[in-house]
This record gives C-alpha cells, structure tokens and sequence, in this order.
C-alpha cells in the first residue's frame, strides 16, 4: 500500500518522539522500529528520516550526542528532551482526536472488502 | 573474504566521494549516513545477500541523493546560503551576465543620482571647497534606494512589497529635507549619522522579502551586511589606490587631475561601489565565506584584550570618560563591533556544533562590553542629572541602554550555551529578533528629535 506523502511527512514527528520516548536510539534503528510498527506499511526513504530528526534537534525536541557502535564506529544518538515530550503528549491528543473521529466514521460505513487491504 | 571486504570499504569511500561534493551535506552527516548505510548492509547480508549486492539495496533504499540534499539544504538553510545548491542549478551562465548588466546599470544609476545635483549646478561639488552639506543629509538616498531596487528585481518582490520600500525612503527624505533644522546643529547632525542605520532596516526588507519575519531570512541578511562591509572596503583600497595612481600619472605631464578625481572619480565611485559590492556578495559568495570567519577569530582576541585593557586601565587610574559627541560615537561603534563580531561569528558558526574554548572568549568579550556600557550609561546619566537633557545626551543615553540589554541578555544565554546549559538557537533568534530595534531607535531620533528639542 501507498501511503499519501503528506500524511508520511505529518505523521514523521510524532512517530520519533514516540521511538525516542521508547529508550535513546539512532537513525538505523528508528526506521528499523517504524516499519516493525506498521508491519512494513510506511516505507520511509531512508535518506529522508536525518532532515527530520535534524530539525526535531534545532527546535530542541531532541537531543544528539555522538556516541560508539557496537563495532566501534561512530554513530550519532538522539535523546527526547522535556520540550520534546511535552511535544509528544500535543501531537498525541490531537492524533487521538484525528483516530476518534476516523474510526467512528469508518464505523457508519460499509466495511471495507478485505482484499482491498 | 579479504577482497570483498576491500570492496565494500572502497564502495563506501566512494559513495562519500560522492556525498562530499554536496556541500550542504556537512562531514558530520555523512558519518551518520554511513553508520545507517552500514547498519542495512550488514542486516541485508545477515538475511544471506552478498556483500555488494547488501551495498547496493542499502544505497537503493536510503533514497536519491539529490532529494536527501535538497531536504538538508531546506533544514540547514545556511549551509543553502552557502552553497546555493537550488538555485544555482539552472542560471548557470546567462543569469550570471543579466544580473551584471543589472548590477551595473544601477551603480551607473547611483552614481548620477549624485551627480546630478553637482552638474546641473544646484549644489555644485568643489575640490578646494567644503563638502555641501545637502551630500550629507542625503547621501543614503543616492545610494540605498538603488540598493533595495537590486534587491526588489533579484528577489522578484510583489508590488506590495514595493510600497513597504518607498514609503520609508519617501518620509526619510522629507524629515532630513524639508525639517528647519538650525543649519549642522546638534540635531541634525543626530539626524545624519542615524538616517542610514534606520534605512538600513529598510534594505533589510528588500533583501530578506518574505523571509524577513524568519530567523534565518534576517541571518542572511546579518552575513549579507557584514560580507558587503568587506568587499566594499576591499574596493575602497583598490580605489584609493587607482585615484592615487590618476594624481601620479597626469601630475607627470602637467596637469593637475584634482577636479576629476574628486568630483567625478570619487563621488560616483563610492556610490557605485556600494551597488557592485552588494552584488559581488550575492554572486561570489565562496570567496568572502571563507575570510569573514577568520576575521572574527583574529578581531574577537584582540577586542577582548582591548576591552579588558580599558577596563583595567579605568578602575586602576579611577578617570572618567569624556562626554565629547565624537568619542561617545566610537564609544557606540566599539560596542557595535561586539555585537557585530557576536552576530557574525554565530552566523558562520555550525549551530549543532558543541560549544568550545572560542565561546568561552566570546562570553567574556560581551562581558566586558557590557561593563564598558555600564561605564558609559552611568557617566551619561551624571551627565544628564548635572546638566540637564540635550538631544546628543538623550541620544547617547537611548542608544547605550538598548546596546546594555541586549548585551545582558546575550551573555545570559550565550554563558548558558558556552557551558553546556542551554542551547545556541535562542542566542541567535534573541539577536536577529533584536535588529528591528536598531533601527526604530534611530528611526525615533531622526524623526522624533528635531521637533523635539525645536531643531536646534
């Protein structure tokens, strides 16, 4: 399935303050945790993920540090701050709020042919 | 087993080849590009793909270079600056000469805007004589207007934005032109020397367009005034040179050039210089990018030791400071160059980078600054509760408290940033969200004053 662009690029911030309130982690293992999440279904270009946590950086949401690797190499590891959990607990109502009035809505209609999925 | 282990290191080497030659991708990102390239290969492999076929996968699904580029030139919009990797794709070589035609036709423009009131008679220009006053009341508008013209073409302005831009140059050059002022009194003199800091906003709107209200529209725009300073006196020198190589070359044959080098040579030169530098920094930006930071590391010592020097120096010999208008000025322009060298080292400065030993010397320059204003405010307000207000004192007094609590407050935050406490980004939307200040200070003089204290 293809996801709409716009809602990949609306749902990319929430979805790394959610992974980084999990526990510290870096940019492999984000992505590697979102398509674990949504059983492969949002297929992030991998490239695109570092523009964003660069951005959630400056505006203080997170945290880097440069830390080592398993094998000894560089790797830069991201951190939730107390702004980007404030942050989290936003976006979360308002998603909530989103998947409320979604999931009532799909609720009136017809359900959807399985194959379709 | 050792080959293909050659290989993929070659691979990688290359890809970050590759990866360097984007400029906005900055030797940091790449590292953590090639921990996530990597950490795919070795899953892929894990999941029984060879080696270069893992590499490739890998590269595959990290995505198209030239969109991941363009996404960290949106994010890193100084890198952009830099760079120009957008917009520079497409005017390779014709935009190039169109934009000189332009550049010049208006530093010709400029250039006669002055002239013209020297040929037609109206206020003629003499080599043996006093400078007119007329040139200093409107030197900023023989040249700024031209300057934000530039602006308006290159950026592509709406028309809105035009009337944003003439209406400020159309009061300016009412209030310095149509004011009685009592003739070189103290405050029209006020009046000329902060006319072109209150239009300097002005330019500041044409050059940032839209993204004036952005923290990085008015950075740029902190680079673009501090490179143009630079290139601007680079010409200055070749052409204090060229007028004195003309006196040289026509004084060897009898003639005394004075008359065309400082009516015609002079004059339009300044003027056009102004629009050529504006233009150099716009399309040569490379060139001064890599000797602006340097000149702040060399300047941001030496002002320090200046400083702490001065301060010592004060409360050892317990003298006070003179109350002349001329030293109160360079008193002023001192502490501008502070913040001047504050602005532009944060402007060169790699934002995510951790802080180091030059913040700290920073830190103690703005200190110093900060007490040197304190001198300078507590020695006006004596002055002022002595003698009473005069606008030089009034004006003083303004300009030394908006320069003390913007140096207080960026020694809090750049103190907190320096020692690992708080970020860089706040230091820098608290400066360039201060710039407007500025100018609505000096706009305040030069509009306020002279009814004020009655044009004296």
């Amino acid at each position: 399935m293809n996801i709409n662009k716009d809602l990949m690029a609306a749902s990319a911030t929430p979805l790394v303050l959610a992974i980084l309130a999990e526990g510290d982690s870096y940019g492999y293992a984000i992505i590697k945790r979102v398509r674990e999440l949504s059983d492969g279904q949002l297929e992030w270009t991998d490239g695109m993920l570092y523009p964003v946590l660069h951005r959630l950086e400056r505006l203080e949401f997170i945290k880097a540090r440069w830390g080592k690797s398993e094998t000894g190499r560089k790797r830069k590891y991201y951190q939730l701050t107390s702004q980007g959990k404030a942050q989290l607990a936003e976006h979360r109502q308002q998603w909530q709020a989103v998947d409320h009035a979604l999931r009532l809505v799909w609720n009136i209609m017809a359900p959807l042919p399985q194959a379709a999925c | 087993m050792a080959d293909t282990l050659i290989d993929i290191e070659a691979m990688i080497a290359d890809w970050r080849r590759f990866l360097g030659q984007r400029r906005v991708l900055a030797p940091e990102d790449i590292d953590e590009l090639e921990d996530h390239l990597r950490g795919q290969v070795a899953e892929l492999q894990s999941r029984g793909l060879s080696e270069d076929e893992a590499f490739l996968v890998a590269i595959r699904r990290l995505g198209k270079i030239d969109a991941i580029s363009r996404e960290f030139a949106l994010e890193h919009t100084d890198r952009l600056w830099k760079h120009l990797v957008m917009a520079g794709q497409d005017a390779a070589g014709a935009g190039f000469n169109r934009e000189m035609v332009v550049a010049l036709l208006l530093a010709v423009g400029a250039a006669v805007s002055l002239k013209f009131w020297d040929i037609t008679g109206l206020f003629p220009l003499q080599p043996d004589q006093e400078l007119p006053l007329f040139y200093l009341v409107n030197a900023p508008f023989f040249v700024l207007p031209w300057l934000c013209g530039y602006f308006f073409w290159k950026r592509g302005l709406s028309n809105g934005h035009l009337l944003k831009l003439v209406i400020p140059f159309l009061v300016a050059a009412l209030v310095a032109n149509a004011y009685p002022f009592a003739r070189a009194g103290n405050t029209q003199v006020l009046s000329i020397l902060h006319m072109p800091i209150a239009l300097w906003l002005v330019v500041g709107l044409a050059y940032a367009g839209e993204r004036w209200a952005s923290v990085n529209g008015r950075m740029d725009f902190v680079r673009f005034t501090g490179e143009q300073f630079i290139y601007y006196l680079l010409i200055a020198i070749g052409g204090w040179i060229f007028i004195g190589l003309t006196f040289i070359l026509f004084s060897s044959i009898g003639m005394n050039p004075e008359r065309l080098a400082f009516t015609w040579v002079l004059p339009c030169g300044m003027n056009g210089a102004f629009i050529v530098a504006a233009w150099l920094v716009e399309s040569k930006q490379g060139v001064i990018e890599n000797i602006a930071p340097v000149l702040t590391r060399v300047f941001t010592p030496l002002f320090t030791l200046l400083l702490a020097g001065f301060l010592v120096t004060k409360l050892v010999t317990g003298q006070g400071i003179s109350m002349e208008r001329e030293v109160l000025i360079v008193y002023d322009i001192v502490l501008v160059l502070v913040l001047g060298l504050l602005l532009y080292s944060l402007s060169a400065r790699d934002v995510e980078a951790p802080p180091n030993l030059f913040d700290k010397l920073q830190v103690m320059l703005v200190v110093f600054a900060l007490l040197s204003d304190l001198i300078a405010l507590v020695a006006i307000a004596g002055r002022i509760s002595e003698f009473g207000l005069s606008p030089n004192r009034v004006a003083a007094l303004g300009e030394n408290l908006i320069l003390l609590v913007n140096l207080a407050w960026s020694a809090v935050l750049y103190f907190r940033f320096a020692w690992g406490r708080g970020a860089l980004a706040p230091l820098v939307s608290w400066q360039t969200g201060y710039l407007p200040v500025y100018a609505a200070w000096a706009a305040v003089v030069v509009v306020v004053f002279p009814p004020l204290f009655s044009f004296q």
